[in-house]
């Protein structure tokens, strides 16, 4: 098989799928143009990620990261959340095929995005953290994407 | 695990029982080598011959002008480089060719253009088939080559061979084809056609793997691609794989003589398929919904991506096929939607199904029934689908 038993069992049934109409915080990083969007909900309760979902559009691995990503975030502080890295969500799915590890890429941006949000609409100071553009067409791609163009 | 709904025969088809049984003998009794001198060697000519001659009845070609090969992209390659060798003596470096060719094509025209050939890529319009006029605006003195397939292998649509042939006989420049999704699944005459040199693939058509012939009209000059041997009358080197090509003679002289009946038979199952699926919202058809090869289905669906279907089918028992990026394992979806104007997003979420005579009426009502439910499963998770549905994002189908 192309992808491990845990990616294709977190393709097949993703945890967290949908959307929090309330959320407290909003991050939606990658480009349709690329092939993959995704969308992840947090909800914070003093400074605990209480609950979190997501919607991706993407390939098999880009649904089963986001379902990974979500899963490693649930229940953690903010801190041990933006901890969280792409390296850490490949190693939770038993491994990525190298072309398909910009996912996981997404999927870290897409937990960092959320938060960043969160800390906007608090007006908590974020400075001090770093987080992408949200505009790319995965990171790991970005060098062989300015290229191809 | 359902039953195993194979529907990607573009990708390659399964050889038929009757090609199979034909093939053995060649394995373990007529094993010999063509080139040797005794009589257990020349038994095997005899049939290499043979088969030559078979596939060039098929396509209206005479014995002498048919190749075998290891399948369509050296056909492709062997003809675009000797193609261009006699344009190179003459001077004559430009070549003219379409935006959704093959990539053994188009690969192929790469590396000529850096070694100083010029390359005039005609596009091929919302419905995939190049206009004829624009083929005639194209042409230049200095014109050696036009290389125009037969059909699309993503899109199934068909080019206007015979008008292209009429312009290319008329102003003196060799005009090749790759119809490796064409041979055996609609007529194709060489000689009416004027089609110079033609590429064909034996796993299209219920033949084995690895065999493929080029034909190269009387009178074209064809240097060698590979050398070592007097194989091919001294145009190509390796000894001959017979079984295959004897495989693959058989299966395009079953092709050839089942073609009307078979092509009525998909065409039938096919528009089935569009019918239905075309009334999934925003969805759209890719390519002529006529012109197009009669096993040949691909349609788009906004709001999704190409490769999570595929999985989803596949988990459903349907081999299926798409142009996402990540299916052809780089950044970009398919050139060949692109090329038809489907914007990057929407070239994501296509799918091909490709039909055979083994389908049947009971595979295609249940991927009719199993591919909505998927889109709407996959759209469901989607953010771009919830653009789209809250009108922050625009529809393009």
């Amino acid at each position: 098989m192309f992808y491990s038993e845990k990616v294709m069992d977190h393709f097949r049934n993703p945890r967290n799928v949908g959307e929090i109409p309330d959320a407290d915080g909003v991050g939606e990083v990658g480009n349709a143009k690329c092939g993959d969007i995704m969308r992840m909900y947090i909800k914070v309760q003093d400074n605990i990620i209480t609950d979190v979902k997501f919607m991706t559009f993407g390939c098999g691995s880009a649904i089963a990261t986001s379902s990974m990503a979500t899963e490693l975030v649930k229940g953690k502080s903010l801190d041990e959340a933006l901890a969280l890295t792409n390296q850490a969500v490949v190693e939770a799915l038993d491994g990525l095929p190298a072309h398909k590890v910009h996912c996981s890429v997404l999927a870290e941006e897409a937990i960092k995005a959320a938060i960043k949000d969160y800390y906007d609409k608090h007006g908590i100071n974020n400075e001090s953290v770093q987080f992408c553009s949200g505009n790319c067409c995965g990171c790991a791609r970005a060098h062989d994407y300015m290229n191809e163009e | 695990m359902c039953p195993q709904i194979y529907l990607d025969n573009a990708a390659t088809t399964k050889v038929s029982n009757n090609v199979k049984q034909a093939m053995l003998p060649f394995f373990d009794e007529l094993y010999g080598n063509p080139s040797s001198m005794y009589a257990f060697g020349q038994q095997a000519k005899e049939k290499l011959e043979i088969a030559r001659e078979m596939v060039a009845k098929c396509l209206n070609a005479k014995t002498n002008e048919i190749y075998f090969t290891s399948g369509g992209s050296e056909s492709d390659n062997w003809a675009i480089y000797a193609a261009t060798q006699i344009g190179m003596r003459q001077n004559k470096k430009h070549i003219i060719t379409s935006l959704f060719e093959h990539h053994a094509v188009l690969h192929t025209l790469k590396k000529l253009e850096k070694q100083g050939f010029e390359v005039t890529y005609l596009p091929v319009h919302s419905n995939g088939i190049i206009r004829v006029q624009e083929l005639k605006n194209a042409i230049r003195p200095d014109t050696c080559l036009v290389t125009i397939m037969f059909a699309n292998n993503e899109i199934g649509t068909i080019q206007p061979v015979q008008e292209i042939g009429n312009i290319c006989r008329e102003n003196n420049i060799i005009f090749h084809t790759d119809a490796v999704q064409a041979v055996g699944h609609v007529s194709v005459d060489v000689d009416k056609m004027k089609i110079d040199m033609l590429s064909l693939s034996g796993h299209k058509f219920h033949g084995p793997k690895g065999v493929g012939a080029l034909y190269v009209r009387k009178g074209i000059a064809l240097s060698n691609l590979i050398e070592g041997g007097a194989q091919e009358r001294g145009r190509r080197a390796g000894t001959e794989n017979l079984p295959a090509i004897w495989g693959m003679a058989v299966a395009l002289q079953d092709a050839v003589n089942e073609m009307e009946k078979v092509a009525a038979y998909e065409l039938n199952l096919r528009d089935k398929l569009f019918n239905a699926l075309s009334k999934i919202p925003h969805s759209a058809i890719n390519g002529d919904k006529d012109i197009r090869l009669p096993n040949n289905f691909n349609m788009c669906f906004e709001g999704i991506e190409g490769e999570s279907l595929l999985l989803l089918l596949d988990d459903a028992g349907i081999c299926a096929s798409s142009g996402s990026a990540c299916t052809s394992g780089s950044l970009d979806p398919s050139h060949v939607l692109l090329a038809i104007g489907r914007p990057h997003e929407v070239a994501h979420g296509s799918l091909r199904l490709s039909l055979s005579k083994y389908t049947t009426q009971e595979e295609i009502d249940y991927v009719i029934s199993k591919v909505p439910e998927v889109v709407d499963y996959l759209r469901n998770m989607s953010p771009v689908w919830d653009q789209l549905k809250k009108g922050v994002r625009k529809h393009v189908l």
